[in-house]
């Protein structure tokens, strides 16, 4: 009786060191807070759902504490367990290529190529990844670490995750988080910023209706856009060779079904595996550290500057501009590559001050001018530090 | 039909010479001709030893590539006889990307894939070459000098897989003392750190001249593409300009440069579309004909989708 006794006890014993209760710690609760916090911005107050409820719910997966050296194959970091294979895409590089395919197959660049001079706002607005670098190297960050977190600027979240794959692996986690989370919060950052650059005059310049887009020059665009881009920063080829195939797809008029393949059912399947295993990444032990800290603000940092630099340089801009052809700075920070929220933020802020001034399609040229740029930076800097 | 064989040749040739450079990759990368102190084999035995290299970023498939000491003349046919062909059917003959495999030439090719059926002579000049799968195609070739090579040395090429084919100046004797040590199957220079991140780390501690030649290399880029389709627009709207005179019946060069017509602004495309829409008595809803068939179907609730799917909750 003794022995059947002591067998139940010493099995009860070991399922109890199992558990998720036996394993916890204080940062899994920090932890499993921060991804309900996730799922609460994204279902009661409409931040990215399609992100953050994905991201949200994996920092719950990923923080169920469990015995780590039971060797049960269940953590994302554990060879050869579901969501280490599912998490190869993020590891490996191939999700941030895939759901660029998708971009390109949704963006429309008409906007962009009626005024090609719009691209410039793209350009000035990844000073912000390279202003949060110099930042970073000053925190005591190597370089490649820095890079890796400046791109957070850049405000898009596959670019963030492909680069950080490379260069600082050990810190991919909290950077796309942190990318994310900040593009989720985009119409809170922006605004105030966009606000206190602008004077009420610039607020009211109204931009000419771009001119119509012939098909011809849809199909060209990404045709030699991916071959000056790649042919400048061929480290870029994954991201940019991606995104204007999509574009191709979409624009030639033959592909259709590809196109529509490519920007939704394809975008929405690696959008869940990317957005789930990025969150279940973010592990209490490896996540809360001082360095994570340190993204967050430099990552905030990062917004705060890029979106800046894009309103500055269409002032300055201006100042070179005959009258008529004058430029919206309410457009400048759409040259981050948050598409579209941040053309939207141009838009709304545009109507509070003129409810006749739709600055949305102006709004879009740097918007996806800003996804081009945040690939060729990444490129840039894969380039000089991998 | 003319022009699709051209393509398909074209191909084809294509497929060809990616084959052929697959392999151009392959290095000789370290030589030991009298093993004294190194490594054994899988029988136990020092014997010398040839380290070959991918130099590649990609898998390298090694097998039926031709090992020799035998230096073919040019034009002359190989004699393949004396040539150690790389045999077909063995996993380890794939080589991983920047990786090295060793191959012992100890003229006993009937101990396994990675034992030749040539050996390597002491106190003369070795010349061993690697022939591609043709027997013809030189892929790396390298005299291993007899007079500064002692017992127990390695001749080793300074930086792996780096440098040309035959060249001295790349190569160097390695003794084993100091940073001169004997790699058989491993780094001939082994990195633990970045050279890039430490270059700038050192150089750069502040991140300004990354920074200035980021953003340079940014906004030169996307300024080419802009001045492109600043082009590409013009060269556009000129040809809308051309098409659009044509149709009217004038001849582009007749009409002054102020009176030719512009391109057409997305309101009148916009406007035209909507006088062609009500010209056309084009209908978003379409009238519809009415048919009223009665259809038998058999109704009941155990085969409706209605009472066993729950409807996705709308907000």
């Amino acid at each position: 009786m003794d022995t059947f006794s002591d067998f139940l006890t010493g099995n009860l014993e070991q399922f109890w060191h199992l558990t998720g209760f036996y394993n916890a710690t204080w940062q899994h609760f920090v932890m499993l807070a921060v991804g309900l916090f996730f799922i609460y911005l994204a279902i009661k107050k409409n931040f990215e759902p399609m992100l953050l409820v994905p991201i949200g719910f994996g920092i719950l997966i990923g923080n169920v504490p469990f015995n780590t050296t039971a060797g049960l194959e269940i953590g994302i970091y554990e060879q050869g367990s579901v969501l280490n294979i599912l998490y190869n895409g993020v590891s490996a590089g191939w999700s941030p290529p895939l759901i660029f395919l998708g971009i390109g197959a949704m963006t429309d660049f008409s906007s962009l190529i009626a005024n090609p001079k719009l691209m410039l706002i793209g350009a000035a607005a990844q000073f912000g990844i390279f202003g949060a670098y110099m930042v970073a190297c000053a925190l005591g960050f190597l370089p490649d670490q820095a890079g890796a977190i400046a791109i957070i600027g850049g405000a898009d979240g596959p670019t963030a995750i492909f680069l950080s794959s490379k260069l600082a692996p050990n810190l991919m986690g909290a950077i796309a988080v942190s990318a994310y989370s900040y593009m989720a919060l985009v119409p809170v950052i922006q605004p105030p910023i966009m606000k206190l650059l602008t004077t009420r005059k610039e607020r009211l310049i109204k931009m000419k209706p771009a001119r119509a887009v012939s098909q011809n020059e849809k199909i060209i665009f990404p045709i030699v856009g991916m071959l000056l881009t790649c042919f400048v920063v061929p480290s870029g080829l994954p991201l940019l060779g991606m995104l204007f195939f999509g574009n191709l797809l979409r624009e030639c008029g033959v592909t259709t079904r590809l196109a529509k393949t490519a920007s939704n059912a394809l975008t929405d399947i690696v959008t869940i595996l990317l957005g789930m295993t990025v969150g279940a990444s973010t592990q209490a032990t490896t996540f809360l550290t001082k360095e994570t800290i340190f993204i967050f603000c430099l990552g905030f940092m990062a917004f705060i500057i890029a979106s800046a630099s894009g309103v500055c340089f269409v002032k300055l801009f201006n100042l070179v501009l005959p009258k008529s052809k004058k430029i919206n700075p309410l457009i400048g920070n759409a040259g981050v590559s948050a598409v579209p929220m941040s053309a939207r933020i141009s838009n709304n802020l545009g109507l509070q001050y003129d409810p006749s001034n739709y600055l949305l399609m102006h709004a879009m040229g740097p918007n996806v001018s800003g996804v081009i740029g945040s690939a060729v930076a990444a490129g840039v800097l894969l380039g000089f530090l991998a | 039909m003319k022009k699709s064989l051209l393509l398909l040749l074209v191909g084809v040739m294509g497929c060809f010479s990616a084959a052929a450079q697959s392999r151009g990759g392959l290095r000789i990368n370290e030589v030991m001709v009298s093993n004294t102190n190194s490594i054994v084999d899988d029988y136990g035995e020092r014997g010398a030893w040839i380290e070959l290299f991918n130099s590649t970023f990609g898998p390298l498939e090694i097998s039926s590539v031709y090992l020799t000491t035998e230096k073919v003349e040019e034009g002359a046919t190989p004699d393949k006889s004396k040539m150690y062909a790389v045999p077909l059917g063995d996993v380890n003959t794939r080589m991983p990307k920047r990786q090295h495999v060793i191959f012992w030439a100890d003229g006993m090719p009937t101990r396994g894939t990675f034992h030749t059926n040539f050996t390597l002579q002491e106190g003369v000049d070795n010349y061993i070459a690697i022939y591609d799968a043709d027997c013809k195609t030189l892929i790396d070739e390298i005299v291993i000098p007899a007079d500064s090579i002692k017992p127990g040395q390695s001749f080793a090429r300074i930086k792996d897989g780096e440098g040309g084919i035959n060249n001295l100046k790349d190569w160097e004797v390695r003794n084993g003392l100091g940073n001169k040590y004997i790699t058989p199957s491993s780094n001939n220079v082994i990195e633990d750190t970045n050279d890039k991140v430490d270059t700038f780390h050192d150089k750069d501690p502040h991140g300004f001249a990354l920074t200035l030649m980021a953003m340079g290399i940014v906004f030169s880029a996307l300024l080419i593409l802009c001045l492109c389709f600043m082009l590409i627009s013009k060269i556009g709207a000129r040809i809308n300009r051309i098409n659009k005179m044509k149709s009217q019946g004038l001849a582009p060069k007749e009409v002054a440069r102020e009176d030719r017509p512009d391109h057409d602004s997305g309101e009148v495309i916009a406007a035209i579309a909507m006088a062609l829409h009500e010209h056309l008595d084009a209908h978003d809803t379409e009238k519809t004909i009415l048919t009223i068939n009665k259809v038998k179907k058999a109704y009941s609730p155990w085969s409706s989708k209605i009472y066993s799917m729950r409807q996705t909750p709308k907000r």
